[in-house]
């Protein structure tokens, strides 16, 4: 028997694996939340709830469509994403040109209202999502048994994140949104339709998060509520990450989703806490996080 | 200045004969703690402009210290309170001195994440009850001699110290250090170059606000009894948000309306709606911001100074 530290090798490398999907998870949801906050300047608090309606996207058309899992992956990001669309329009571009704290007080009554509504829809007991049939069962590496679920999430989710990280440094379509970053009016002066440029980028920002629903319905309970804590840790990733650097918030979100796991073996007790308490260290050392600049 | 002054004078006498009015004394109480509590989160959204999104962990921790202190200890009244105040105050001090190191939204996701730490804390250290909570805390008496089981004599204390806070900040708002605060709120880089240390004033206000909140806490523990994880949640500290939104933030008695239509509309509107309470909170704080953020004061103020 293997150990470090007195822990089994297999316990550790249990832990780290679930970590790692936690951090994929994180860094889904703090890579929307940046590329919100990148270009129109809204910290969406919304974020925890489109995570859970993506979630619930997925269940429902399960349950009353038979809509399978792999369609699910494309169809409810892109029913939340039309949702956030609808969102922006309506209500979030009253606001630019105000203090960003509007829309971070926005967002959070735009939670309020999806989540006590899902919570008056489905209850308060939790709903599993089965695991589709093609990534059921475990593969076994000789030194630990991997479920190949979870590989699969961490897979996506990379994957996903680095081709957002692609799009917005690498292509035309991410030049043009980094300057309207830079100058909307100026950009709007040269012809591109920039209120439609910000919706869509609220629609596919709130699309990411729906996505992490979808992924995360299978590992774990589909409650109203499931979204509302996570946004908090979300939030404390994206402080220790600094928000306006893409690339920075993937790999927080990966690495705290790891020490998270690593905390769970070590001393489960603090778990919870542990990103919180990595904010405030970084706080101390680093005030504009990792990645950031002031 | 007249018509302040009468509504002022109204105000207070119906405060002081709200007990023999048939309104529920515990209603009353629970209401000017929650009142109290916006006050004192107004001092720094208000006059400071630095938005908590983590109020909830004062109210909510010197809610359990002085819980903890009267039912397992058998602490009095005062000195319960006073605990859950110094307690709430060093907690103001530590939140305070990592969160003004950034500002804005960051200043608020700080505060937020910070203050799910306190509720973890509150979750699963030994002394809080878990998801229980703490129950049947004494009110006791004061210094031994005021027995605070009776209603009537337990409201008309509350509504002393919250006359006292709300003339207290008043106080604060008014005095150089205030002015000082206003400085910093409406133009920074100003303060800075006039010589201010701002970051010693912000968090000087901060701790103000988290002892005051804390407070509130403990009065509101001594009032109903107990001490849950609801005092401590992210959806109080957001209440408090809605109720000095929603009243008027940096007007004197804004928070105090925002806190009376919150506070009676749950208490009351609970019965006909159900579980809509939270969905009805979130379309009345997307409305508070889209149409009047000046608040109901604000915008009364507003309107009067139009005419």
């Amino acid at each position: 028997m293997t150990e470090i530290f007195g822990f089994p090798v297999a316990v550790i490398l249990g832990q780290l694996t679930l970590g790692l999907v936690n951090g994929s998870f994180y860094a889904l949801l703090s890579l929307g939340l940046a590329v919100i906050f990148g270009l129109m300047g809204v910290v969406n608090f919304a974020h925890g709830a489109f995570y859970a309606l993506g979630a619930f996207a997925a269940l429902l058309g399960l349950q009353y469509f038979g809509i399978n899992y792999w369609a699910a992956l494309l169809l409810a990001p892109l029913v939340v994403g039309v949702l956030g669309i609808v969102v922006e329009k309506s209500l979030l571009r009253r606001l630019y040109g105000l203090d960003p704290l509007y829309g971070l007080l926005l967002t959070f009554g735009v939670a309020l209202v999806i989540e006590g509504s899902l919570h008056q829809f489905f209850g308060a007991s939790g709903q599993s999502y089965p695991v589709p049939n093609a990534l059921g069962g475990v593969i076994n590496l000789g030194f630990m048994i991997l479920p190949i679920y979870r590989a699969w999430v961490i897979a996506v989710s990379i994957a996903v994140c680095f081709s957002t990280w692609f799009v917005i440094e690498r292509t035309r379509l991410g030049a043009t949104l980094r300057a309207a970053r830079e100058n909307a009016p100026l950009l709007q002066a040269f012809g591109v339709n920039v209120p439609l440029l910000f919706a869509a980028t609220y629609g596919g920002g709130v699309a990411l998060a729906a996505l992490a629903g979808v992924l995360s319905a299978p590992v774990i309970l589909v409650t109203s509520q499931m979204g509302s804590s996570l946004v908090i840790v979300v939030f404390a990733v994206v402080v220790i990450g600094g928000m306006g650097s893409i690339l920075g918030s993937i790999v927080s979100g990966l690495v705290l989703g790891i020490i998270e796991g690593f905390t769970k073996v070590i001393y489960p007790e603090a778990s919870n806490i542990v990103v919180f308490v990595i904010m405030a260290i970084v706080l101390i050392v680093r005030p504009a996080g990792l990645f950031g600049r002031e | 200045m007249r018509a302040a002054h009468m509504f002022y004078l109204i105000a207070g006498l119906f405060a002081l004969s709200a007990p023999f009015l048939g309104i529920y004394p515990v209603f009353m109480m629970k209401l000017l703690c929650f009142a109290m509590f916006a006050c004192a989160f107004n001092l720094l959204l208000g006059f400071s402009g630095m938005l908590s999104f983590g109020h909830a962990a004062f109210f909510g921790f010197s809610a359990y210290v002085t819980a903890w202190l009267a039912a397992v200890h058998g602490w009095g009244a005062a000195p319960a309170t006073l605990a859950g105040i110094v307690v709430s105050a060093l907690l103001g001090l530590v939140i305070g001195v990592l969160a003004i190191r950034r500002r804005g939204i960051y200043f608020a996701m700080i505060t937020l994440a910070l203050a799910q730490l306190i509720f973890f804390v509150c979750l699963e250290a030994p002394f809080t009850g878990g998801e229980n909570g703490l129950q049947g805390v004494p009110r006791g008496s004061l210094f031994g001699v005021l027995q605070l089981k009776s209603d009537i004599v337990m409201y008309y204390l509350v509504l002393g110290a919250f006359l006292g806070v709300y003339v207290f900040i008043r106080r604060v708002v008014h005095s150089p250090f205030g002015q000082v605060l206003k400085a910093i709120h409406e133009n920074e880089p100003r303060a800075v170059s006039l010589g201010y240390d701002i970051n010693r004033y912000k968090l000087v206000a901060f701790v103000l606000s988290a002892t005051l909140a804390g407070l509130a806490g403990s009065l509101k523990t001594l009032v109903l009894g107990f001490a849950t994880l609801s005092d401590v949640q992210q959806a109080n500290s957001g209440e408090v948000i809605l109720m000095t939104l929603l009243g008027g933030s940096g007007t004197f008695f804004g928070p105090v309306v925002g806190a009376t239509v919150v506070v009676t509309l749950q208490e009351y509107l609970s019965e006909f709606v159900g579980g809509w309470v939270t969905v009805i909170i979130g379309v009345i704080f997307i409305t508070c911001v889209l149409v009047f953020r000046r608040g109901i004061v604000g915008e009364l103020a507003a309107f009067k100074l139009r005419r």
